[in-house]
């Protein structure tokens, strides 16, 4: 990954669709979590395996944090911020294969999960609380925040998509200078700490997601709270 | 090499190496802070460390928007053709 970060060239086009790399790589990604997904939720039974267990052991820390961050049952929102997290966590460590780059180091990718994101705030905000208790919490705590909360809701929704771009982006970049300027050894660690990252952003991510959904719910959501897990 | 590729590297540079001082020096308050609430309650560090990472992901923003416009500057410069 040499070249400018900001471009993508096109391989093929199909019909009218451009198709470029990172594309390629995100079906290849959605195709293996589907896949490997369905083949290990295939026979889950009452007493666990050790395959169904690590599963398991995945989801609830997911739901534990959810809980913790939203405060009311994680339910709904699992399958979003779940798929969201391991999504990205596979996208950021796929340069794991050699020859192949992190979908999440172009700009079109992380942009289209922040539309997601985006998109989630207003779905969930006017699932729980209607129309009308939505809109009128963009006018919290008094009216005259009503300008700053509106351009915040974009402004977050960018800086999502930033923070993930610019973060495996600078890992790939980094790595890639390494590499060309010393061989074998030297980008080793870096290559460690990227795998750190990856892994960090996925989280930040995924809880900032949360966070923001939280905040489209309001303060009179059902505080269906689990007690404090230490 | 004409001068507006000049100023253009020479502002990528100064863009990251300025901006990362101010985001640097916030998240080290920001885990200072945090190390010293955990050592005096260590039983709510589960819930310090999610909030400091979500804290620490906010504040890296400013320096990823500094990496940003140094991208920019280098590799989408609309003054250069």
């Amino acid at each position: 990954m040499m070249g400018s970060p900001l471009r993508n060239p096109v391989l093929f086009t199909l019909g009218p669709v451009p198709i470029t790399e990172p594309v390629i790589v995100t079906w290849g990604i959605m195709g293996v979590l589907v896949i490997g997904a369905h083949l290990l939720t295939r026979r889950l039974v009452l007493v666990p395996s050790f395959r169904q267990a690590a599963l398991e052991l995945v989801i609830d820390a997911i739901a534990t944090q959810i809980r913790d961050t939203i405060r009311a049952d994680p339910a709904p929102f699992l399958p979003l911020i779940g798929t969201l997290f391991l999504f990205i966590l596979t996208a950021n460590w796929s340069w794991l294969v050699p020859g192949i780059e992190p979908p999440t180091a172009h700009l079109e990718t992380d942009a289209a999960l922040a539309l997601v994101v985006f998109a989630a705030i207003f779905w969930f905000g006017i699932r729980m609380r209607g129309w009308r208790g939505f809109l009128a919490g963009f006018a919290e705590p008094t009216l005259v925040m009503l300008p700053l909360n509106v351009v915040e809701t974009f402004t977050r929704t960018f800086s999502l998509l930033v923070r993930l771009f610019g973060n495996v982006m600078a890992g790939a970049f980094m790595i890639g200078l390494a590499l060309s300027l010393a061989g074998l050894l030297v980008p080793i660690p870096l290559m460690a700490l990227d795998l750190l990252t990856g892994a960090i952003q996925a989280y930040i991510f995924s809880m900032l997601a949360t966070v923001f959904i939280a905040g489209a719910l309001g303060e009179d959501r059902s505080l269906a709270t689990k007690g404090k897990s230490a | 090499m004409n001068w507006i590729q000049i100023a253009s590297i020479l502002g990528a540079a100064f863009a990251v190496g300025v901006g990362a001082i101010g985001p640097g020096l916030g998240e080290g308050r920001a885990v200072a802070a945090a190390m010293d609430a955990i050592a005096r309650q260590p039983e709510s560090a589960n819930t310090l460390s999610r909030t400091l990472f979500i804290g620490l992901a906010m504040i890296e923003t400013m320096a990823i928007y500094c990496l940003v416009i140094a991208l920019l500057l280098l590799f989408a410069n609309p003054f250069v053709h």
